[in-house]
């Protein structure tokens, strides 16, 4: 057998939110032929390594993918910089990150090759950020929340000009299926914050699949932090994976 | 879990960066996940200068228990310090009599 190749680079020309020009890095399989597309939405940390790694991931899967760096507007320097800034500033309002997140799928579907279907996936904050993408964003075909922290938000404190409104809040308004992957160690999401979340899900009647696992925390996918748990990261990831398979392959 | 909490802390003093020494007037600290430690959650501390528009960083990320360790060992240096730069008590009235003794003329016909 031989692995497929993949091109991968970062773009300096992605159009975001108000028509913003920033980095995102990008990367899609060698072969020709249609491919669906994936945004992939990073953590409050910032626009790491490890999120390159995802997007290459991606790629090797046989998909184009796109990471924006949902910081470039706040001035040079490198990501974690950039990221510290950010954090300091009490982060990035989620009308930015909608936006970009919307230009990035704008930009997959625009390419030659694209199959016109895009899902999105996000981790941590970034979770949070792909739930919200799926209530206020139309086109999404299939979205991914991974440990997404504050979704539901129980202390009202926690709400402020940069980000308004609880996601779960929003719930009757997501149209794409979502697949929520979670660690039951996890603080934020806790367990009765993922099982109220599913239970309004239910309630509205939408299309999810939400898989739990034991001996998981947050961040388990993550191969750089002593919290990735490689059992359930493999299984983590074969769901995701047959999740974008059933909802973004190509229809005859 | 990815948070945006941040305790600012007013400060004074320096850091030196890869661009050398920097003026700093205020400590971002946080704990939460770290950019480059391989730790879940670090103990992170941004020394910059808001005054300068903050754009550059001296940064350190630590895990929970070298940072509570860092804290005693902060604390300790300080208590030694100031014990050992404090002006003895009979030092201190030695050199109060001496300022009694004469003017700057009569101490200067000395030399």
């Amino acid at each position: 057998m031989s692995y497929p190749g993949l091109i991968a680079e970062t773009l300096s020309f992605f159009k975001g939110h108000n028509g913003d020009t920033g980095e995102a890095y990008y990367a899609r399989p060698g072969q020709s032929g249609r491919v669906p597309g994936v945004v992939v939405i990073h953590h409050a940390p910032g626009w790491d390594e490890w999120i390159t790694e995802v997007v290459r991931k991606f790629a090797h899967h046989g998909y184009a993918s796109i990471a924006p760096h949902l910081y470039f507007r706040e001035g040079p320097g490198t990501p974690d910089d950039v990221g510290a800034r950010v954090r300091a500033a009490g982060g990035v309002s989620d009308d930015s990150v909608i936006g970009d997140v919307k230009g990035a799928m704008e930009f997959l579907r625009s390419q030659p090759n694209s199959n016109g279907k895009v899902g999105v996936i996000g981790f941590c904050s970034g979770g949070r950020h792909a739930y919200l993408a799926g209530c206020k964003l139309s086109g999404i075909d299939a979205v991914v929340d991974c440990w997404g922290g504050s979704v539901i938000v129980d202390d009202p404190k926690q709400l402020n000009a940069k980000r308004p409104v609880a996601p779960i809040d929003l719930t009757e308004k997501l149209t794409a299926p979502l697949l929520g992957i979670f660690g039951n160690d996890d603080q934020n999401p806790n367990r009765d914050q993922v099982n109220r979340t599913e239970e309004a899900l239910k309630k509205l009647g939408k299309s999810y699949e939400f898989h739990r696992y034991d001996g998981a925390g947050h961040a388990f996918f993550n191969s750089t932090r002593t919290a990735f748990r490689a059992e359930q990261a493999a299984d983590g990831w074969n769901k995701v994976f047959a999740f974008y398979r059933k909802h973004l392959a190509t229809t005859a | 879990m990815c948070s945006y909490i941040v305790e600012k802390a007013a400060i004074a003093g320096s850091a030196k960066g890869p661009r050398g020494w920097m003026r700093i007037d205020t400590a971002n600290v946080y704990y939460d996940h770290p950019y480059d430690a391989p730790f879940d959650h670090a103990l992170c501390v941004d020394f910059v200068s808001e005054a300068d528009g903050g754009m550059e960083r001296v940064a350190v990320e630590l895990s929970r228990e070298s940072a509570l360790a860092l804290i005693e060992k902060i604390q300790a240096a300080l208590a030694s310090g100031d014990a050992a730069h404090a002006v003895p008590s009979d030092e201190a009235e030695s050199c109060e009599r001496s300022s009694l003794v004469g003017s700057q003329t009569e101490v200067a016909r000395l030399f």
